[in-house]
């Protein structure tokens, strides 16, 4: 259970990616990388969960908690490339429809 | 044996000095084990040391002497650590105590009973996977004698979601009857989440009104897992599809309200999360594996029944939940 986030900066985007498992244990130091990100005014964060295999509840919460930042400080929040598992996950919680998800490139192998 | 006994410690040291044999040593052992019990530091018994070889050897070098002084002044940094181990271990006694006495009054403020209905039987069992549970659910008999269902998973672990969960329990008990339809009723919740809970935290909710007479269950979801209809006309289990977002994220969300008209021998299952994302070693069983399993026992009495199904899941988990497990049948 480990999670590895890396983060790219070019223009005007920010490119989070992470790799491994959100879960209760990772969560606390993704919220840490992703929110002073969201802070930073007029930019896109873009999270790339192509190799996110397993998200719980609590990283719904970090990536709410960050969506509410974005649009406190007038910046934009984008989740690309889920996996299954993690998109179903978005579906059922109705949280589609609030978070900017692009799944048309899907993730996984 | 008296601890930091100068006498005995000189004689133990003697002992075995002479003989060399292995029951010193073990009596030894016994000797630190009952100085840690009585708090005695690492450098008192060295000083005991110190003390017992002079009495013993009068005419030992100088340089050993000093040696043992020494090693005395090293030991001290030991000693502290250790006392400091001793007061968090007191500390963490302390905190574990004052949240059992908190998971004790959850279970008081979040106590239901199952309600016993003719023409219906329901089991239900919820697990806490820590003291806490951060799941919930709740019986309520309004008074044109329908029966509210209300299951729901905090999302955010430990005491601030069984706080929230007792808000949520409030709420609910405050809407009277005439709004106690399931869309209403998430509505309503809804709000008081979205005002009153921290933005990292919020909660799904599957809420259910049966009408024990008719059969017909109406229902509403706030991003709840979704449960199973198990019909058995065609002896098939359907996920009980529904639609809406989570409590507590966004202010004027409304929620759609399904039904499902129950016949004699259906059964709807209502689940959390922990039930369905199950591991298995590596991986995560297949919604067709748990219902195979809810297959297997759907035919004993509604609580024995999730008992046995929880104990499945339990031993196929190693006796180690990962997650809050909470599994409702209502049988007709």
């Amino acid at each position: 259970m480990n999670l590895e986030i890396e983060v790219m900066e070019n223009d005007e985007k920010q490119q989070v990616k992470l790799t491994g498992e959100i879960d209760a244990y990772t969560a606390p130091k993704l919220k840490e990388a992703l929110l002073p990100l969201t802070k930073m005014g007029n930019t896109t964060v873009v999270v790339d969960l192509e190799q996110v295999n397993y998200m719980d509840s609590t990283g719904l919460g970090v990536f709410i908690s960050a969506l509410k930042s974005t649009k406190e400080y007038g910046s934009e929040l984008r989740l690309v490339a889920l996996q299954g598992r993690v998109q179903r996950l978005f579906e059922i919680t109705g949280l589609d429809s609030v978070l900017n998800i692009d799944s048309t490139v899907r993730g996984g192998k | 044996m008296e601890p930091l006994d100068v006498k005995n410690y000189r004689s133990l040291l003697k002992k075995y000095i002479d003989s060399e044999d292995e029951t010193s040593l073990y009596q030894a052992d016994q000797f630190s084990k009952l100085s840690i019990q009585q708090n005695i530091s690492p450098e008192e018994i060295i000083n005991v040391h110190i003390q017992a070889l002079q009495e013993l050897y009068p005419n030992l070098p100088k340089e050993i002497d000093l040696s043992m002084n020494f090693l005395l002044e090293t030991m001290i940094s030991y000693g502290l650590a250790y006392q400091e181990f001793q007061s968090l271990r007191e500390k963490q006694g302390e905190i574990e105590s004052e949240l059992s006495v908190a998971a004790n009054m959850q279970d008081t403020l979040l106590s239901t009973t199952k309600p016993e209905i003719s023409g219906f039987d329901i089991g239900a069992i919820s697990v806490p996977a820590h003291q806490m549970n951060g799941d919930y659910h709740h019986f309520v008999i309004d008074s044109s004698k329908n029966l509210g269902i209300a299951i729901a998973d905090v999302i955010g672990k430990g005491v601030p979601a069984a706080l929230a969960m007792s808000m949520i329990k409030y709420s609910l008990d405050s809407f009277p009857d005439s709004l106690r339809t399931p869309d209403v009723i998430l509505e309503n919740l809804n709000r008081v989440v979205e005002r009153n809970v921290d933005t990292s935290m919020f909660i799904t909710m599957f809420y259910g009104l049966l009408n024990p007479e008719s059969g017909l269950l109406q229902f509403s979801s706030a991003g709840h897992e979704p449960g199973f209809y198990y019909c058995a006309k065609s002896d098939e289990f359907h996920e009980i599809k529904t639609k809406g977002i989570v409590l507590g994220v966004s202010e004027s969300a409304t929620y759609e309200q399904f039904d499902i008209q129950m016949e004699v021998g259906d059964m709807v299952v209502l689940l959390t999360d922990g039930v369905t994302e199950c591991r298995v070693g590596d991986r995560f069983i297949e919604p067709d594996e748990m219902l195979d399993v809810i297959r297997k026992y759907m035919h004993l009495p509604a609580q024995e029944a999730v008992d046995l199904v929880y104990r499945h899941f339990e031993r196929l988990q190693d006796f180690h939940l990962r997650d809050d497990f909470t599994l409702i049948f209502l049988k007709k």
